[in-house]
């Protein structure tokens, strides 16, 4: 159980955001800009960002919610398996995997990003602004999820969840719904 | 050096949000928010949850401007702020404060750490659930800048009065930088 009250129909991340929206206003904007903004990184690869990043900290909700996001925006589900076994080793580009490398070394510690792995980035052909970015994204996945896990937030086991909640974030990214969220409540029973 | 090309001799987080202005405006709003905004912990206090995790992530450069702003914040008591970076649980505070930098000491290290039995003492000294939810938020805001800031190796200056100046104005809010210095 949560250990503040949030609401039952939004679990995880989604009834911390609710719970004090003036907060969440500009961590939303943030996400959005990061996540879905203009970029030479694509919406895919920068959730493989959030996803080692969440997984690496254990936080099982974001770890999953963000997978689902890859997966549906790759449209496959090889690569989220293959980076949370070995970075070196998966599908993905020598650019990929330096950023990956480097976002794993910021989820321990910014001091623990080396100035042999950032060179590695940029010798596969990284910008200064996807560094950056790798850096912001998992900096920010730090912060997420120790806000998710820190309050004890629901996280849902149906599978079913997550593939929803995969596709609001491909079709809405992170812009809180005009609406809200009540529509929800129903979804959930 | 940093890893990437900022700003000559401007120091910190400064350097990086003048770098991405897209991303770092919404990032001096959150801190804004959190650290200035309306709530039942003072603006010293919330300063001094900022410095603590900064400290525990060894973030020279946040750990030293949150207590510069910090001391400025508590005036007259400033000397709390380097008891806290002393030893917590011997410093002149609360027993509420010291139950919220004890929960934000463990977010520093995960969120899993936190226990129901963290919680059950910072109620029992009276901490409301929003002073509970800001204190598990700025505690994981502060470990995203704190990543932030040395993931990208920014400068960090060495001289006390330049925190000195930083504490003076972070004291009076956080407005996006428009000059670069």
């Amino acid at each position: 159980m949560p250990y503040i009250p949030l609401e039952d129909h939004l679990p995880g991340i989604t009834g911390l955001l609710e719970y004090r929206v003036d907060t969440a206003a500009p961590i939303r904007a943030l996400t959005q800009c990061l996540l879905r903004g203009p970029s030479t990184l694509t919406e895919g690869e920068r959730e493989l960002i959030a996803t080692i990043v969440s997984h690496r900290n254990e936080c099982k909700f974001c770890s999953y919610a963000h997978t689902a996001a890859a997966n549906t925006l790759l449209e496959e589900e090889n690569t989220t398996a293959e980076i949370t076994k070995d970075i070196t080793t998966a599908s993905v580009s020598d650019k990929m995997k330096a950023l990956l490398i480097i976002a794993s070394q910021v989820q321990v510690s910014g001091k623990n990003v080396t100035g042999e792995s950032v060179q590695q980035a940029k010798d596969a052909g990284a910008t200064d602004i996807e560094i950056h970015d790798t850096v912001l994204i998992a900096a920010l996945f730090c912060l997420y999820n120790r806000y998710v896990d820190g309050l004890a937030t629901v996280t849902p086991v149906d599978p079913g969840f997550y593939k929803g909640l995969g596709q609001r974030l491909k079709e809405h990214g992170y812009n809180r719904l005009p609406q809200g969220y009540d529509h929800l409540k129903k979804t959930n029973l | 050096m940093a890893h990437i090309k900022l700003e000559e001799e401007v120091p910190g987080i400064r350097s990086l949000v003048l770098f991405r202005p897209e991303t770092g405006q919404y990032l001096y709003e959150l801190v804004q928010i959190l650290l200035r905004g309306e709530s039942t912990l003072s603006e010293a206090e919330r300063e001094l949850i900022a410095t603590y995790v900064s400290q525990r992530n060894e973030c020279i450069f946040c750990r030293d401007s949150h207590a510069a702003a910090s001391k400025c914040l508590y005036g007259d008591e400033k000397s709390i702020v380097d008891e806290v970076l002393h030893d917590m649980n011997e410093a002149g505070l609360s027993e509420k404060m010291k139950t919220l930098l004890t929960i934000a000491g463990k977010v520093q290290v995960s969120g899993k750490e936190v226990s129901d039995e963290d919680i059950a003492t910072a109620r029992n000294n009276d901490a409301t659930d929003r002073e509970i939810h800001d204190t598990v938020l700025i505690a994981a805001t502060f470990s995203m800048f704190n990543r932030y800031v040395d993931g990208l190796a920014t400068l960090t200056p060495t001289d006390p009065a330049v925190y000195e100046e930083m504490g003076k104005r972070m004291a009076g809010g956080y407005s996006f930088p428009q000059q670069t210095k």
